[in-house]
């Protein structure tokens, strides 16, 4: 908790914060629901141009992370437990993002200038 | 958590008796939580590795299958229904927890197990379906690292049913006490990760594999 001397009102109160309520799981759902439909519908019956498609994907995916991490995972930047929770994610994003993607790129480009 | 550290905050009682234990035992649930968290964040870069594995080896399919040929998209969507439909099941647990209604957490638990368990058997046949066909891990870099992509997901999720089996026994025997809250809210957070991790993966394995 913020402080290790404060009082039980206080206590409950970045608790609910914390774990969220009936009405935040139900907007994450049906938020989750609407981005899990566009992409299936986008490779399955959409007939967008390639290069459309997978930008469809990849964007719902990425609002759909967030989705999950709003409304599920009750990351904020209200509370100490949050702001740690959050922070402490944002660092994994981004060593994710050069791990990932450093390594595909370096990869690709290797092979490419090896094979052909 | 604490930004203080106990040993350090002049209000605690080092080594306390009596009702500073109770005070000092709320104060480490936080601390666990987050703890479970940075747990989490390593994981993440576990499936990070992975990830970057497949998507430098996916096209190395050795004349044999590609993702096209394998992946069916309408078994994969009632897959991300069923995980999808835990997480929210998951939250209503945890809701009722807070609120220290045992019948109604051990109900929304069950139900999510359930759909857990769903998930995992279809996963299971899928696999099984694959290497009865001839396309076993060993049959090309592709594969292998679909195997040990969708593979590690899945033995996330089957840990987690395991975990959740073992938090419903404790459910019953010892009732919502604060610890045992505190453990549930940690297989809360790993549930709705892999779920998360799911959404990469249907992503970037299946949707993308099918175009």
């Amino acid at each position: 908790m913020s402080q290790s001397h404060s009082t039980t009102p206080g206590q409950t109160e970045s608790h609910s914060a914390d774990h969220g309520d009936v009405k935040s799981y139900i907007i994450g759902f049906v938020l989750s629901v609407i981005l899990t439909v566009i992409p299936f519908w986008a490779v399955m019956e959409g007939d967008l141009a390639k290069s459309t498609t997978v930008w469809t994907i990849v964007v719902a995916a990425i609002v759909q992370i967030w989705v999950h991490l709003k409304f599920f995972l009750h990351l904020n930047f209200i509370t100490e437990d949050g702001r740690a929770s959050t922070f402490s994610f944002l660092f994994s994003a981004l060593v994710i993002v050069m791990v990932v993607g450093l390594s595909v790129w370096i990869i690709y480009e290797s092979n490419a200038m090896m094979m052909y | 958590m604490s930004s203080i550290p106990s040993s350090l905050n002049p209000n605690s009682d080092i080594g306390g008796h009596g009702d500073s234990h109770d005070h000092e035992h709320h104060d480490t649930s936080g601390d666990t939580i987050f703890g479970f968290w940075l747990y989490l964040m390593t994981d993440c870069l576990l499936f990070a590795s992975f990830f970057a594995t497949y998507a430098v080896l996916f096209m190395n399919t050795a004349g044999g299958v590609s993702g096209k040929d394998i992946f069916e998209l309408d078994f994969v969507a009632v897959e991300t229904a069923a995980l999808l439909l835990s997480s929210i099941t998951f939250g209503f647990a945890m809701i009722a927890a807070h609120g220290q209604k045992k019948a109604l957490t051990l109900t929304w638990l069950g139900i999510t197990f359930a759909f857990g368990a769903t998930f995992i058997g279809m996963e299971i046949y899928e696999f099984h379906h694959l290497i009865v066909n001839g396309n076993g891990p060993g049959e090309s870099a592709f594969l292998s690292a679909f195997f040990a992509l969708v593979g590690l997901h899945g033995a996330h999720v089957s840990a987690g049913l395991i975990w959740m089996t073992i938090m419903i026994i404790e459910i019953v025997r010892r009732g919502l006490g604060t610890q045992t809250v505190t453990r549930l809210s940690c297989l809360s957070l790993f549930w709705h990760f892999l779920d998360i991790v799911w959404i990469c993966v249907f992503t970037v394995v299946y949707l993308m594999g099918a175009m």
